[in-house]
């Protein structure tokens, strides 16, 4: 379906596979091609239905994919996910129902939160994925504290933190950091650096080597990890959320990754982004990488890849059609969940 | 004179003042190469360079009080914090040490510092792109709280911002950033604090309000006219210093008062003007004041029409008022 020739490999070998992510490698990795497809079929609709203007915005995760299904893979139910702007993939994965995100993507009234939030900012309780804000960096402290509560109830779940390479500047990281390892507490930091905050360059944005080199000062374990590579993210992933389950404390891993488009629809990257870097990103482009892999292992092949793609329009399809056929919140809800509904539990 | 849209003209004035000083400086983030999330900052970076046109990392905390460092220096610094509603991580710096740090010193350490911001709803961008939360700052001693809703005076007054010594917060009424157009005085034409404009004159009832507030505020006084009542609408295009004298003056000669806001209701800056006209212009007025206001909610989303006050709800109240007595 591609020709992949500037995209580079991966080069993992079956015997390498089985030491990464266990005897079922190849049904992880073809349920993490499957997921990813989902994304990106989902990228391309949204971003052109907004410019439609039939949603009111997109926040595309284009080139970060693998890092949200190798996070879906690495977790069980009962754990707990605080995510970005760019980790709907991880609640997907994890069994949030399509039709209910595009109900949220629409606003309508039968998204779960009532059409409160702009789109891309899902609440999925059911999932264990927490309701965002679109303030940066604020989950990292309260992933924090719910990884605490798991602590102190000897709770054997964990909870994973979600942020972009940009929120490492924002005061939230630098208390949740700090308190993550005061408290040992069970959580894992997943920062998604793909190297650009709207228009500022990473480089910009600190002095430090890397990311992970953060953790050093904290007194946390740091670990860079190829975020574009699903193999090693899933299996960096496992063994952050292991160490976590078993008491061994937080980590914090970076995940580098390539912003593949724009920040938002609402961003012009020709602005301030030189062309070659989109060049370079897509060399790196994690869906490719993975299909390449996917060919070479005979895991996939042309009507295999069809059919995944075509199995994800479908799905995509449906529920945008129910979706934009779902009327708008009805005008009641405009004051409801201030408070607990009265007639509730006189607080005592 | 030249015909400019609001955000042009805080561009124009951002450019004029840093042409005239070498100490004005811009701050925040994507104010450079990008040229601001909004354009307010376009083409700086090409002219004035990355010295002081600053990219900063992704800390409000870390804008505001590098802001203040400057300014202690003699810098005068201009930082835009990206939508109001991120100012939060600031707020520590802007309550406790920017308000504070001219009394806490007597005198000595003054903060000349400007902080700009968009702020309001009607772009649809929900619960953290929308809010209108100016009563906080209003409500801190030591901060001037300034709203501009045409090109002049955004123009005009972000001047004056910039020649004060003491903190600004400059307002920006996003929804109406391209919206509202008009014509701009050339040259350094000040619009000074604290004198209110009437942006349209009336006999019967006074609407007070001011940022994006005041187009629908003028349509429902048109509406309003058209039933015969005469409706006067103040802009009060600074909250602090509040012009009093103004808004007394109306209330005493139209004897009715209607307040728009897009903030919550409740201890809304609209709270603080009924206040004032009830212990100061109590026996002019021949009706109760009613309030036009957001509810006592976050900002919605998919909702925000329902939620913003429009010229429908003011001419509803106004003619409340007006039946009233
Ligand atoms: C506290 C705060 N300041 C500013 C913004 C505006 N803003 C939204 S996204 C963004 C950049 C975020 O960059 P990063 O953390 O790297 O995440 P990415 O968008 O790249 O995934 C900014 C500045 C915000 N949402 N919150
Ligand atoms: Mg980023």
């Amino acid at each position: 379906m591609t020709d992949g020739a500037d995209v580079v490999p991966l080069e993992y070998a079956p015997d390498d596979l089985v030491a990464l992510l266990g005897p079922d490698w190849s049904t992880t990795l073809t349920n993490a091609f499957r997921w990813m497809t989902l994304a990106r079929v989902l990228d391309g609709r949204m971003l052109a239905l907004q410019r439609q203007g039939r949603i009111g915005f997109y926040g595309p995760a284009t080139g970060q994919e693998a890092v949200s299904v190798g996070a879906a893979l690495s977790v069980g139910p009962t754990d707990w996910v605080f995510p970005g702007l760019r980790e709907q993939l991880v609640a997907l994965a994890r069994g949030h129902s399509l039709t209910t995100y595009l109900h949220h993507l629409f606003a309508d009234d039968l998204d779960p939160a009532r059409g409160r939030q702009m789109p891309c900012h899902p609440s999925a309780r059911e999932v264990r994925y927490v309701s965002m804000s679109s303030v940066i960096g604020t989950q990292i402290t309260q992933a924090v504290g719910l990884a605490y509560g798991l602590k102190v109830r000897h709770d054997p779940s964990v909870a994973l933190a979600f942020f972009g390479d940009g929120a490492t500047s924002a005061n939230d990281f630098h208390a949740g950091a700090n308190l993550a390892a005061v408290w040992q507490a069970p959580v894992v930091l997943c920062c998604t650096n793909n190297q650009w905050a709207i228009s500022v360059p990473v480089d910009r944005q600190t002095a430090s080597a890397t990311l992970a080199g953060k953790s050093v000062a904290y007194g946390l374990p740091g670990e860079r990890v190829d975020g574009t590579d699903v193999v090693a993210v899933t299996s960096r992933m496992r063994a952050a959320v292991a160490r976590a389950r078993a008491g061994e404390g937080p980590t914090l891993l970076e995940f580098v990754v390539f912003r593949m488009t724009p920040h938002s629809s609402s961003d012009d990257p020709t602005r301030y982004q030189a062309p070659d870097f989109l060049q370079r990103a897509r060399q790196r482009d994690p869906y490719l990488r993975l299909e390449l892999l996917l060919r070479r292992l005979d895991l996939a092949d042309d009507a295999k890849l069809a059919a995944w793609r075509e199995e994800s329009d479908v799905a995509v399809r449906a529920a945008i059609e129910v979706a934009e056929h779902t009327p708008p919140p009805s005008p009641d809800s405009l004051e409801t969940d201030v408070f607990a509904p009265s007639g509730g539990p006189a607080p005592s | 004179m030249t015909e400019l849209t609001i955000v042009q003209a805080i561009n124009r004035g951002l450019a004029d003042a840093m042409r005239a000083d070498p100490d004005v400086l811009v701050l925040g983030e994507d104010v450079g190469v990008n040229g601001g999330v909004f354009r307010a900052t376009e083409g700086l970076f090409k002219e004035f360079g990355g010295d002081r046109v600053i990219d900063t990392p992704l800390s409000e905390t870390g804008i505001v009080g590098a802001a203040i460092g400057m300014a202690l220096y003699g810098l005068k610094p201009v930082a835009e914090i990206q939508f109001l509603d991120f100012i939060y991580p600031a707020f520590d710096q802007i309550v406790s040490e920017l308000a504070k740090f001219r009394y806490r010193s007597g005198g000595q350490y003054p903060c000349h510092v400007v902080i700009r911001s968009p702020y309001g709803g009607g772009i649809k961008g929900g619960l953290y792109h929308s809010q209108s939360s100016e009563a906080y700052f209003a409500h801190t001693a030591g901060l001037k709280v300034v709203i501009p809703s045409t090109p002049a005076d955004a123009k005009g007054l972000l001047a004056t911002a910039i020649a004060d010594p003491d903190p600004v917060l400059f307002l920006e009424p996003k929804r109406i950033y391209r919206a509202v157009s008009g014509e701009v005085p050339d040259g350094d034409q000040r619009v000074p604090f604290g004198e209110a404009r009437i942006a349209r004159e009336g006999a019967d009832l006074t609407i007070f309000a001011y940022g994006a507030m005041i187009p629908p505020s003028v349509q429902a006084a048109e509406t309003l006219a058209a039933s015969g009542t005469n409706a006067e609408v103040v802009d009060l295009r600074t909250l602090v210093p509040l012009d009093e004298k103004a808004v007394l003056a109306s209330v005493e000669k139209t004897g009715r008062a209607v307040i728009v806001h897009e903030a919550p209701r409740f201890c809304g800056f609209g709270a603080e003007l009924a206040a004032i006209l009830a212990e100061k212009a109590f026996f002019s007025l021949k009706a109760p004041i009613q309030r036009v206001t957001g509810y006592d909610t976050p900002f919605p989303y998919a909702l925000e029409n329902a939620y913003l006050p429009n010229a429908e709800r003011i001419v509803h109240a106004a003619k409340a008022v007006v039946a009233a007595g």
